[in-house]
């Protein structure tokens, strides 16, 4: 454990020896932090890394199967958010956490309502002091409407201005600028500023390092649930920060092979549900990974449910192999060749109780159903025969999926759609919450496909991935394709700056 | 880091702008919808027979809605709540019977009210507690209470039954009796339904069982005590059941192993078609009375009007549909007015931001 070289102020909120496990997923081990009034500590570390977990567990949601939680030095034990949140600790999550049918000032006093005698809410005072709070983060939005239908920024501003409404003594944010353009991520600067000048210890996660750099003194990095580095930022590089964070040659986990596209696999015209997406237009060559990037809720996965037909489109055309698609029929966009591994794999991707044999089967019963009845055995040797060529490591073929650790439920989800043969396949999310490893074969094999002249569009949050893997990048913004990067030219900031709209500003 | 408020002019000027007005008057149209159309129908019923609303007509339409109204307000507190109790109708049949017993042999009647408001309690706890803490889904569970506690009502009562004459007549005159047009029931009914909406309006946990019903997860988050509101919210529903089941025995005084079958499904009804979303986080205790009122007035109108009473379930089917539609197109409009707000707001911003 390395402490801080001279006796300073003592941590407000420390992690000692924390472990936390998942099953057999070690999503924290032996993970020590300190935040100090005043300081704002960064936490870096890849995506699967344990950050959330670990934020969860200062936040009182998860509870350390080892090791202690200290406030003000004392161990304590957070039985739940609340308790958290009474010891002054605030966090703004990742995804916001509103109420849609409560008013802004209602989702931001929740629990904790201005009260006049006897116990009543105060709904005066409740929206004067939202009307307060967004004066303060300098925007316009009116604290009696319902948070339902704010777009992902305004939901994310609420969250913020939560954190502000109590007293905190630890603030703690996990990328609360994915979502904010310039200036809104400049004004929470200066707040997260004044609050530390205060004397409140904040804690900030982001993977945009440039704003690691911009607001932070000292940088914990996360590796596979470990604390790899505690050290201050002066002197440090990007490289120096990335090198920590990622601890292996990039080349190892990105394999992309070069590959000469073809001919146009897929073909998306105009594509526009109401709402939703807007006049979306791109194509997919074969042979070709396209990457598709946005911030959550740009509409990145509702484009790809529209094109395989579960989700209906108002206008626009999407041809698969020069073969038009109608709308909303995904047996027609299979036959023509397109496979959708969706991004919630426990709730859309597997039937979670049914064995693994059954779960590979279930796209290929066209073939394997004679007189009506399913062939049980060519069902299975289909299935035995993917489940091996993807390598899934499993006891028997007949367990039930959920027995699966999330990276091999993964790869029976990927056998499962490349058992159709597909000419296009969308991945959404392809590895999230996955372990490194199998993450490094995930894109060994999305690599390999391509090369055998598959046309992939990958739809990813994380970052390096798209731009270690893809060709191309198209970027979404609020429902709207913003960008169309080629690999020599994305970059991380070309490709914010697209997702979060501030290169049309 | 105390939230203060600099200069309260804009403050003064917030809750007045357009967006909440909207909504309000959008929520509060829904509740006057149910009001108008109750009021309409009364109208025409009235003209097409003039005995309709004589002192005696008034006195059974509110007499005949007092009970649903009673059922219902405890009903929409376990929907906003995202779930439901189906174990009303038994849990009402079972305290009826359990007070009529108490008077029967000579019992207090203000005690034996309080008996069936205790057992009720009791019944909603067991509800609340199985779903609370068995993570089960609220429809199953309570279908099972639905049929225990209907199954341990058969077993006690047998084939007795409680008729207005084993009961003291004060009692049985409770029921009927009131100020001029206004029974007893009827204002017992109002007091709850007024406490009631002050409560989820105006109180903290109110508050949260709206919160809740809304975003469970979000709920957790904020540290709301989930299952223990949901346990109240059931309790709360229990007891309520067993105040309707008193109030049953005073006003039919008869009283069976079968009373109370089939009526939580008149119940979700009257919640449904009140506007209370079943999907949680949205509607009022009032609009749940007024859907009550409505509903049981059907009773009472088709026969005035010489429409067969075979029709009452039909139109109450209708409504129902009708309710749950012009939900979802307010629901839609409401959603697209609102989103539009906040592009407007959006597009502003960033002109703002470009100019700078």
């Amino acid at each position: 454990m390395t402490h801080p070289p001279d006796p300073g102020p003592a941590p407000v909120l420390a992690l000692k020896g924390v472990s936390k496990s998942f099953g057999a997923v070690h999503a924290l081990r032996d993970v020590c932090l300190e935040l100090l009034p005043g300081e704002v500590h960064a936490l870096a570390g890849e995506n699967g890394a344990g950050k959330s977990t670990l934020i969860k567990t200062l936040a009182g949601v998860h509870r350390p199967d080892a090791g202690q939680v200290l406030l003000d030095g004392e161990p304590v034990v957070f039985h739940g958010p609340g308790d958290a949140r009474d010891a002054g600790i605030a966090v703004i999550y990742q995804e916001p956490t509103l109420f849609p049918d409560l008013s802004i000032a209602e989702n931001i006093f929740m629990g904790r309502q201005p009260k006049r005698a006897l116990g009543r809410i105060d709904h005066r005072a409740t929206r004067a002091a939202t009307a307060a709070l967004m004066k303060r983060l300098g925007v316009g939005l009116d604290p009696g409407r319902p948070a339902r239908g704010l777009s992902i920024a305004d939901q994310q501003i609420v969250e913020i201005a939560k954190a502000l409404s109590f007293d905190a003594r630890v603030l703690i944010m996990d990328e609360p600028t994915a979502a904010l353009t310039g200036s809104e991520v400049a004004r929470l600067f200066g707040v997260v500023r004044t609050l530390s000048a205060q004397g409140a210890a904040v804690l900030f996660v982001s993977h945009r390092l440039d704003e690691i750099f911009q607001i932070c003194r000292r940088v914990t990095t996360l590796r596979d649930g470990a604390r790899i580095a505690d050290e201050p930022l002066a002197g440090m590089t990007e490289d120096d920060l990335v090198r920590r964070m990622v601890g292996r040659d990039l080349a190892a986990l990105y394999p992309k092979q070069d590959a000469t596209p073809g001919e146009v696999a897929l073909s998306v015209r105009r594509l526009t549900r109401e709402g939703v997406f807007t006049d979306v237009s791109f194509e997919v060559r074969r042979g070709e990974i396209v990457g598709l990037a946005g911030l959550v809720g740009a509409g990145r996965t509702e484009v790809a449910r529209a094109v395989f037909g579960v989700d209906r489109w108002d206008a626009g055309e999407v041809e698969v192999v020069g073969r038009r698609l109608p709308r909303g029929a995904p047996s027609t966009a299979m036959a023509a060749g397109l496979a959708l591994v969706p991004e919630d794999r426990r709730a859309q991707g597997l039937v979670m109780g049914m064995s693994i044999e059954r779960n590979i089967g279930l796209t290929g019963l066209r073939t394997t159903v004679t007189a009506g009845l399913v062939d049980r055995r060519a069902e299975r040797s289909r299935s035995l025969d993917w489940a091996v060529r993807l390598q899934v490591k499993y006891a028997r073929i007949a367990d039930a999926v959920s027995t699966l650790s999330g990276g091999n439920q993964q790869k029976v989800v990927l056998a499962k759609w490349l058992a159709t043969g597909p000419k296009v396949l969308i991945v959404d999310e392809p590895t999230r919450g996955i372990d490194v490893g199998t993450k490094a074969e995930v894109h060994r094999l999305l690599s390999r496909l391509a090369a055998e002249g598959v046309a992939v569009l990958m739809i990813s949050s994380d970052l390096p991935e798209i731009l270690g893997m893809a060709d191309r990048v198209l970027v979404m913004h609020e429902g709207r394709l913003t960008a169309d990067i080629p690999r020599a030219r994305a970059t991380e900031e070309s490709v914010m700056a697209a997702a979060t709209g501030r290169a049309a500003v | 880091m105390t939230v203060t408020t600099p200069n309260p002019a804009p403050v003064a000027e917030a809750p007045r702008s357009g967006g909440s007005r909207l909504v309000e008057r959008l929520l509060r149209m829904r509740e006057l919808a149910i009001l108008v159309v109750f009021l309409v129908m009364i109208a025409i019923t009235q003209a097409g027979n003039s005995q309709f609303l004589s002192e005696q007509g008034v006195k059974d339409l509110l007499l005949n809605a007092t009970i649903l109204v009673l059922v219902a307000t405890g009903q929409s507190l376990v929907v906003i709540t995202r779930n439901v109790d189906l174990s009303v109708g038994s849990t009402l049949g079972i305290s009826a019977f359990a007070a009529g017993t108490f008077l029967q042999g000579g019992g207090n009647a203000l005690v034996a009210v309080l008996l069936a408001v205790l057992l009720g309690t009791g019944l909603g706890l067991l509800n609340g507690l199985l779903v609370s803490l068995g993570q089960v889904p609220a429809l199953v569970v309570t279908l099972g209470t639905l049929y225990i506690i209907r199954g341990v009502d058969s077993i006690w009562v047998g084939s007795r039954q409680i008729t207005a004459a084993d009961l003291p007549g004060g009692f049985v005159g409770f029921g009927s009796g009131g100020l001029s047009v206004l029974p007893w029931p009827a204002l017992i009914a109002l007091a709850v339904l007024v406490a009631t909406a002050s409560c989820l309006g105006h109180f903290g946990s109110g508050r949260e069982l709206y919160a809740l019903g809304s975003n469970p997860e979000a709920a957790r988050l904020a540290g709301i005590p989930v299952r223990r509101r949901i346990l109240a919210a059931y309790t709360f529903c229990g007891a309520l059941a067993g105040l309707a089941g008193a109030m049953y025995l005073a006003r039919f005084g008869n009283v069976d192993s079968g009373t109370g079958n089939g009526y939580e499904l008149t119940v979700v009804s009257a919640v449904v078609v009140g506007g209370v979303v079943f999907t949680g986080g949205s509607g009022s205790v009032y609009g749940a009375a007024l859907g009550a009122l409505l509903l049981t007035s059907i009773n009472s109108v088709l026969p005035a009007l010489g429409v067969s009473s075979v029709w009452v379930l039909a139109v109450n089917g209708v409504l129902l549909l009708l309710a749950i539609a012009v939900d979802r197109i307010v629901a839609l409009r409401v959603a697209a007015a609102l989103k539009k707000k906040s592009d407007r707001r959006r597009t502003a911003v960033t002109k703002e931001n470009a100019d700078a």
